[in-house]
């Protein structure tokens, strides 16, 4: 399991970029990002380098955020690839609440994030030969600053 | 004029009168209201004037007075002589009761004759009645004054605007008594059903329950072909009927044969002359089943001084420009925003930081409540939120039985201030008619 920084944000202009802003300053790198929204609020989930630091500098500047973990699974290239791992997760009836996927520079494969319902999951899909992969490869685990 | 033996009367003979009725209440709350004996005594004062003056020394009442007698405290009455009690429209927590004998129903419904009379009503008008009925004291306050006036009375309440326009037409309604805000809308319902209202017979309109502009009259009055006159009253004196706008459109003739009127400085609560603003204070001299005595509305206004072309002897009150506290209206219900302060103090996850947004679709009042998120909420989890958002709204609309929108907000981002908080942003006056 990982951690992933949920923001809530009311939907205002220029709202997104001042909190991207204040964890640009922090000197945070985001690997990846999506917004779910509502029609009054929105959600963005954030996977960056330091989800610790960049939690308490966006509680510090009156934003919202929490940390949700989610399972990271790194997804070889080709077709199938992504249907492989859900197929897996349906055998073990693990119900799978959001994924969203990024690219690694330079790598070959793509690493999805999933929100699951079943603590059971990583140990499912790592039996089936799936890369589950941990904090290490994304962030920095022990960041305590 | 429905009653020129009174609404015209001389002032002398007026004050004659005022003097003997108002002996007569002051002695009957002393007799009978254990409130307004420990108040008349604490402040060494005997229920007998010489004149209209003397009773400056007597103490107010307030609101809270009532409150706390909930529910029948201050009856002066019996309540086997109490026909009917009504309730004050919103309040804080506790509603105020208030009863009526068959004397007081029997004279709210001339004062509700003068008022529809005001606007041009006899008994050959159709009076369409869109006040709510129940212990709201609107419909069934217009409702009596219209039959006492001889009109055909159409005892619709509110709500179903489709078929207010729909009966506006089909029964030949000649005048409506509803809120302001509501003429608008079904002005605007009748255009969308694509029904002409300026070519039917209505040909006024009794509007109260709400302050609104003289920009919201002319607009009325241009959508609806009507006279639109503005009437004001308040439960606790009595309900509609206490004052009303006659053709002239200028300022509220108070029925100072049943009410006196006195306008006190809101700081140091003396008396002040005609002309000048203040708070607006009313002593019931005639009602029997709850009388009160310099009671305080909270409402601002002057008396407009000089004589009314109209031939009414009855002093002019200005239309309400304002409230003295921070009650607000919506939609013709009284609001305090510190009940939405305590409906928020009982949930979880928002935090008791709030703003009301006051606003204007149209013609209807809008109210939006910006609510912050609690700091520690889990902020992944939407449909929690938005449950959340769910929770916050219902939970408002059953304590002020106002439709709401809730909007929730990020923590610490409503702005927070020194001594008295900005709880209230109306925008209402800027976005009339938008």
């Amino acid at each position: 399991m990982i951690e992933q920084l949920s923001v809530f944000l009311e939907n205002k202009p220029g709202h997104l970029a001042e909190m991207t802003r204040t964890l640009a300053d922090a000197g945070v790198n985001l690997r990846a990002l999506m917004v779910a929204d509502t029609a009054d609020f929105g959600v963005v989930r954030i996977i960056c380098d330091r989800p610790h630091r960049a939690k308490k500098v966006l509680d510090d500047a009156g934003f919202g955020a929490s940390l949700t973990r989610v399972i990271a699974v790194e997804i070889p290239d080709r077709p199938g690839g992504l249907a492989d791992v859900l197929e897996v997760l349906k055998e073990a009836q693990v119900n799978v609440e959001y994924a969203y996927a990024f690219v690694e520079p330079g790598a070959a494969a793509a690493v999805d994030i999933f929100k699951v319902d079943d603590a059971r999951a990583p140990a499912v899909l790592e039996a089936a030969g799936m890369s589950v992969i941990g904090p290490e490869k994304l962030y920095e685990p022990d960041d305590s600053d | 004029m429905y009653q020129p033996q009174f609404e015209a009367m001389d002032r002398e003979g007026l004050q004659q009168l005022q003097v003997e009725r108002l002996n007569t209440t002051l002695r009957r709350v002393y007799d009978n209201v254990a409130f307004y004996r420990a108040s008349f005594d604490g402040a060494g004062v005997t229920p007998e004037l010489r004149s209209i003056e003397d009773l400056a020394a007597f103490p107010f009442t307030l609101k809270d007075d009532l409150r706390s007698a909930y529910p029948y405290g201050m009856f002066a009455a019996p309540l086997s002589e109490i026909v009917r009690v009504h309730s004050s429209s919103g309040t804080t927590g506790q509603i105020t009761v208030v009863g009526y004998t068959r004397n007081d129903i029997d004279m709210w419904a001339d004062m509700m004759a003068r008022t529809l009379a005001c606007a041009g009503g006899t008994a050959d008008d159709i009076v369409q009645v869109t006040y709510g009925y129940g212990l709201f004291t609107g419909g069934l306050g217009v409702h009596y004054g219209s039959e006492r006036l001889g009109a055909l009375t159409v005892p619709i309440s509110g709500g179903n605007t489709k078929r207010q326009v729909q009966v506006l037409k089909d029964f030949g309604t000649t005048i409506l008594a509803c809120t302001p805000s509501y003429a608008l809308l079904i002005a605007e319902t009748a255009e969308e059903m694509g029904i002409d209202v300026k070519g039917l017979a209505l040909k006024a309109g009794v509007f109260g329950a709400e302050p609104w502009s003289e920009n919201m009259r002319r607009q009325i009055e241009a959508k609806l072909a009507v006279k639109a006159i503005d009437i004001y009253g308040l439960s606790e004196v009595l309900g509609p009927g206490v004052a009303s706008e006659c053709s002239e459109q200028n300022g509220l003739h108070v029925n100072e044969d049943h009410f006196l009127i006195e306008i006190v400085d809101s700081e140091t609560l003396q008396p002040v002359p005609d002309g000048e603003y203040g708070e607006v204070v009313f002593t019931t001299i005639s009602k029997e089943g709850i009388p009160v005595i310099r009671y305080r509305t909270r409402d601002i206004s002057r008396i407009i001084p000089g004589e009314c072309p109209c031939g009414r002897t009855f002093r002019r009150m200005e239309r309400i420009t304002g409230r003295s506290d921070d009650m607000i209206i919506i939609r013709g219900v009284n609001v305090f925003p510190s009940q939405i302060e305590q409906v928020l103090a009982g949930i979880e996850g928002v935090a008791p930081h709030y703003q009301v947004i006051l606003g204007k679709r149209g013609s209807m009042d809008t109210v939006e409540v910006r609510v912050e998120v609690a700091q520690d909420t889990d902020f992944d989890e939407i449909r929690e939120l938005e449950a959340l958002q769910g929770r916050v709204r219902g939970e408002i609309q059953s304590a002020l039985a106002v439709s709401i929108d809730v909007k929730l907000v990020e923590p610490k981002s409503i702005e927070r201030s020194e001594g008295k908080a900005k709880r209230v942003v109306d925008m209402r006056a800027e976005q009339e008619g938008m």
